[in-house]
């Protein structure tokens, strides 16, 4: 099909006006000079400076332990809800629990961490890298299990069914048919939890307590008191690993796909 | 009785394998098997024919179990297999998707059932190879099911759900993915493999023409009761209702008044202007009885010239002709409007076809020929 | 017992974390700001019933809100900005989105893939990349000056205008896809239908096009919209000192006034304007989900 003029520039325009930001902040990254708008040379000593800058470093470890463990137990849960949501059939509470499955995706982020915090302080519980494990856990699961459950409703039953019927228990034939089937599904359940830990702001300066600073936290901090260069050259390591990620997965997927296209086409042609 | 015929169902010395009990089963408010009793024998290939929503699925998924029923009971063997999980009955089923595993290769898709039962690993590899060789699938053992054709994933679907052995197979709609030409030679291989196998099969499907192909004793089904249950001879030549005669191939019935003569001779009144019919049947009809006279096309003779020794004679105008290539199907219109159709073999090129549209005939057949059914 | 297990661990973790939490936050709603720590009464004790509890509760905090100015005028202006953000995006969005669609079939996984890369993307930084931007000696300012458009600087940064920058450029990804999954299962052969039957190209699209995208209009519309009625981030780091949203007044409340009753009372309130876009979004999905069948 030929793209019409119109078309040509709203997507140039569509695209321009979203990257021209983010490559703007990239290309003053290795400014030299303090004053992040004006190009003063090429220099990457905001990098050295920020390897160099202990609590930025504290801050993004904290940060990666969070999320590890917190996707972690958000994939494991919100594949169990998922599975219960899809295959669960009729059970006590199910509104509910569809509902609370939903609900946080739409909740203001505001109100999520307060109310988590407001429980954490009712229960008396230290606020740190375990309470906002526990928040970004309950948020992020219902991601996962949105991500796996439109993965299970297009799943064929009667796989399962399958592994029924030539003698695997109902366990088995979730680990050895349906869990190799949804993996993708899992997988990306599990990325998507993961950035949604590495990026959250709100709830975690809620729930967390003096002892963990999130790099969210430390950022934002940093930039209300204005642009700094060693920021920029965070947020540009930060787009950079983003970007090498999605491209080489939507490579890797589209290699895949790719394979099997041929591989039906050549199956049919052989018959 | 011969004893070479395979007809177990006629000796009543045999144990059914299978036994359905008053069987129901209700989906909420929607009764999808209805007080359903039957009987199917070892060794047998056995069809349940109906249309989509007759409940056949059920019952199959009922065997497999995978569904319960709501009240009666199902006998494997004589044993109750209500509280049987569908893991532990040596019943294995072939899914209508085949259901293939896309993450394992066709030897390991074969070898599933067998990992469970934790069988030894050098008895598994020749089974799976046994299989492999039984479905003519050597060569794609290390495929995987997207890398295979639709017949081919057919037959992986088949061997796998025999591996185990079963007592009983399941096949739903096992032919339903396959294009037509592919459709037949696959039904001789099924019916080849149940031999060589001699395992009862028990096949769901809607096309009757498969049905009549493959199995040994044909259930029609309608709305959640079994109409007839017989050889597929029987439930074409004396089919027990107007349903499963107009199911079952193309059928002509005509709605009369009974009048029995003797010697089971019945005289059907059937409209104002035209002669009545006669058939002959062994069942009782009582004078002025609501009755349906089935006659199959091919059954009726169509000539230019009045009949002289047929029972039964109709005249009236060709309307239709469907060619069918070895076959042509003539639609003759009657006095009154009815259309009646008859069949003929076409020995000749179609150049020298003996009628054509228009052209006035004459329809016979002998009070032999047709069914008389009260329903 | 297996199935129960399965239902209970993920049901008991969202009735501890998430509606009890919640509760909670309706409770101190109604409770009174004290000094101690945590600043509210009364906390709950056994020993005194739940009948003395809950006499102590009452709606002085909601009656509270109704009184300051503040709170409805927060409440006002957030609807305002999440509303005109939420059609500035649209405006934006859907050519994107049509253009996409019609961009040629090989093209289609790389824009795809370039509209969902922001949203893997830190939030934060996305918003952060702006204010360098925005800032009156920014990159826009200078570029203005540059091609000779104004003389003076404009002030951008910390004004409703940057907030408004702010949100079409972090929500417009939610606006596009949506459109582009409705758009992209659109049968071409309805847009020459029409043209056959004496359409021009524009009524075409205004009889055809926009009609049989128009849940993917109204999904994008609240997947915006929701979000950015509650936003925080984006008022605080590139509105003004005026910039009036409901999120930042709640933070405000909470971390600065330390008034946890009134910031709960005015979570509270959100929720319930919120409950309504979220109905109608619910609704609209499931009449999607049911069409497709």
């Amino acid at each position: 099909m030929r793209l019409s003029w119109f078309n040509v520039v709203s997507l140039t325009l569509g695209f321009a006006f979203l990257y021209i930001p983010m490559v703007i902040l990239v290309i003053f990254s290795f400014n030299e000079s303090k004053l992040v708008t004006v190009w003063a040379g090429f220099s990457t000593k905001w990098y050295g400076e920020l390897l160099q800058n202990e609590a930025f470093l504290d801050a993004a470890w904290v940060t990666i332990r969070v999320a590890v463990f917190s996707s972690t137990l958000a994939t494991i849960l919100g594949t169990m809800a998922a599975y219960v949501l899809v295959r669960g059939g009729r059970f006590m509470g199910r509104t509910l629990f569809s509902g609370m499955i939903y609900a946080p995706l739409v909740m203001p982020e505001v109100i999520t961490g307060l109310s988590l915090l407001l429980l954490f302080i009712g229960i008396g519980l230290d606020r740190g890298v375990l309470t906002i494990v526990l928040a970004h856990t309950t948020f992020a699961m219902c991601y996962v299990s949105v991500v796996v459950s439109s993965r299970l409703v297009t799943f064929d039953r009667s796989l399962e069914e399958a592994a029924l019927d030539l003698g695997c228990s109902p366990m088995q034939a979730f680990r050895l048919v349906t869990l190799p089937i949804i993996a993708p599904a899992v997988i990306s359940g599990w990325l998507l939890a993961f950035t949604l830990s590495l990026d959250d702001l709100v709830i975690a300066s809620f729930t967390t307590g003096p002892s963990a600073t999130t790099l969210p936290i430390k950022i934002f901090s940093a930039v209300r008191l204005g642009v700094s260069p060693e920021i920029n050259a965070l947020s540009t390591i930060m787009i950079g690993i983003v970007t090498v990620g999605v491209i080489s997965a939507s490579l890797v997927s589209k290699q895949a796909m790719v394979r099997q296209r041929r591989e039906e086409q050549a199956a049919a042609r052989a018959q | 009785m011969n004893s070479t015929v395979f007809a177990p169902w006629d000796d009543p010395d045999q144990k059914p394998l299978i036994r359905f009990r008053n069987v129901t089963k209700k989906f909420g408010e929607f009764v999808a098997i209805d007080n359903l009793t039957l009987d199917i024998y070892e060794r047998e290939f056995f069809a349940l024919l109906g249309p989509s929503g007759c409940g056949k699925t059920t019952m199959m998924r009922m065997l497999a179990g995978f569904e319960t029923p709501t009240s009666g009971q199902i006998e494997l063997n004589g044993q109750n297999i209500a509280p049987v999980p569908p893991n532990k009955r040596a019943v294995n089923m072939m899914f209508q998707s085949y259901a293939l595993f896309p993450h394992l290769t066709v030897w390991d898709n074969i070898a599933f059932g067998l990992k469970r039962e934790g069988m030894e690993a050098g008895k598994l590899k020749a089974r799976v190879e046994e299989m492999l060789r039984l479905t003519r699938l050597e060569r794609f053992a290390k495929r995987k099911p997207h890398q295979i054709s639709g017949g081919q994933r057919q037959r992986v679907a088949l061997a796998r759900s025999l591996a185990k052995a079963p007592t009983l197979l399941l096949l739903d709609e096992p032919l339903g993915a396959l294009d037509a030409k592919l459709r037949q030679d696959t039904q001789f291989e099924l019916m080849d493999i149940q031999e060589k196998t001699g395992t009862t099969f028990v096949i769901v499907t809607h096309d009757q023409e498969e049905a009549m192909t493959v199995a040994s004793r044909v259930a029609v089904m309608d709305e959640g009761r079994i109409m007839q249950v017989a050889t597929p001879d029987r439930i074409y030549e004396m089919p027990n209702s107007v349903y499963v005669a107009d199911f079952i191939g193309d059928v002509n019935i005509i709605e009369g008044r009974a009048t029995p003569l003797e010697e089971g001779q019945v005289r059907i009144d059937w409209a104002e202007a035209q002669p009545p019919l006669f058939a002959t049947t062994s069942a009782r009809f009582d004078a002025g009885q609501t009755c349906y006279l089935a006659i199959r096309p091919e059954k009726i003779l169509i000539t230019a010239d009045q009949p002289q020794s047929n029972d039964n004679a109709l005249r009236g105008k060709v309307v239709d002709i469907a060619y069918l290539g070895n076959l042509s199907t003539y639609h003759v219109a009657l006095a009154d409007g009815t259309i009646i159709k008859a069949q003929t073999a076409n020995t000749r090129r179609i150049a020298r076809r003996t009628f054509t549209w228009e052209d006035e005939v004459w329809l016979s057949w002998t009070a032999t020929a047709g069914v008389l059914l009260d329903r | 017992m297996r199935r129960l297990v399965l239902i209970l661990v993920p049901y008991a973790w969202l009735l501890a974390l998430f509606l009890v939490p919640f509760i909670i936050v309706v409770k101190i709603s109604l409770s009174d700001v004290a000094l101690a720590r945590p600043p509210y009464l009364p906390q709950f004790d056994w020993a005194e019933g739940i009948g003395a509890f809950l006499s102590e509760l009452d709606f002085e905090n909601f009656v509270f809100l109704t009184t300051d100015s503040l709170y409805w005028k927060a409440y006002l202006s957030s609807l305002t900005i999440a509303l005109v953000s939420t059609l500035i995006t649209l405006c934006i969005g859907y050519p994107i989105a049509y253009g996409m669609a019609r961009a040629p079939e090989e093209w289609r996984p790389t824009l795809m893939m370039l509209i969902i890369l922001p949203f893997w993307t830190s939030f934060l930084i996305r918003v952060y990349a702006w204010m360098g931007i925005l800032s009156s000696e920014g990159f826009l300012n200078q570029f203005l000056l540059w091609i000779g458009v104004i003389d003076q600087p404009l002030t951008i940064l910390n004004t409703n205008s940057a907030v408004y920058i702010g949100i079409v450029y972090t929500y417009l990804p939610f606006m596009v896809l949506p459109i582009y999954a409705a758009l992209d299962r659109l049968d071409g052969s309805l847009i020459e239908t029409a043209e056959d039957l004496g359409c021009s190209r524009l009524s075409a699209f205004w009889l055809v096009t926009i009609p049989l995208s128009r849940n993917g209009i109204i999904a994008g519309c609240f997947l915006v919209f929701i979000p950015a009625l509650g936003e925080f981030v984006i008022p605080s780091l590139l509105g003004g000192s005026d910039t009036l949203m409901i999120g930042k007044v709640l933070w405000e409340e909470f971390f600065s006034n330390r008034d946890w009753p009134v910031a709960s009372a005015v979570a509270v309130v959100l929720l319930l304007i919120l409950v309504v876009p979220i109905v109608l979004f619910q609704r609209n999905q499931q009449k999607q989900a049911e069409a497709e069948g």
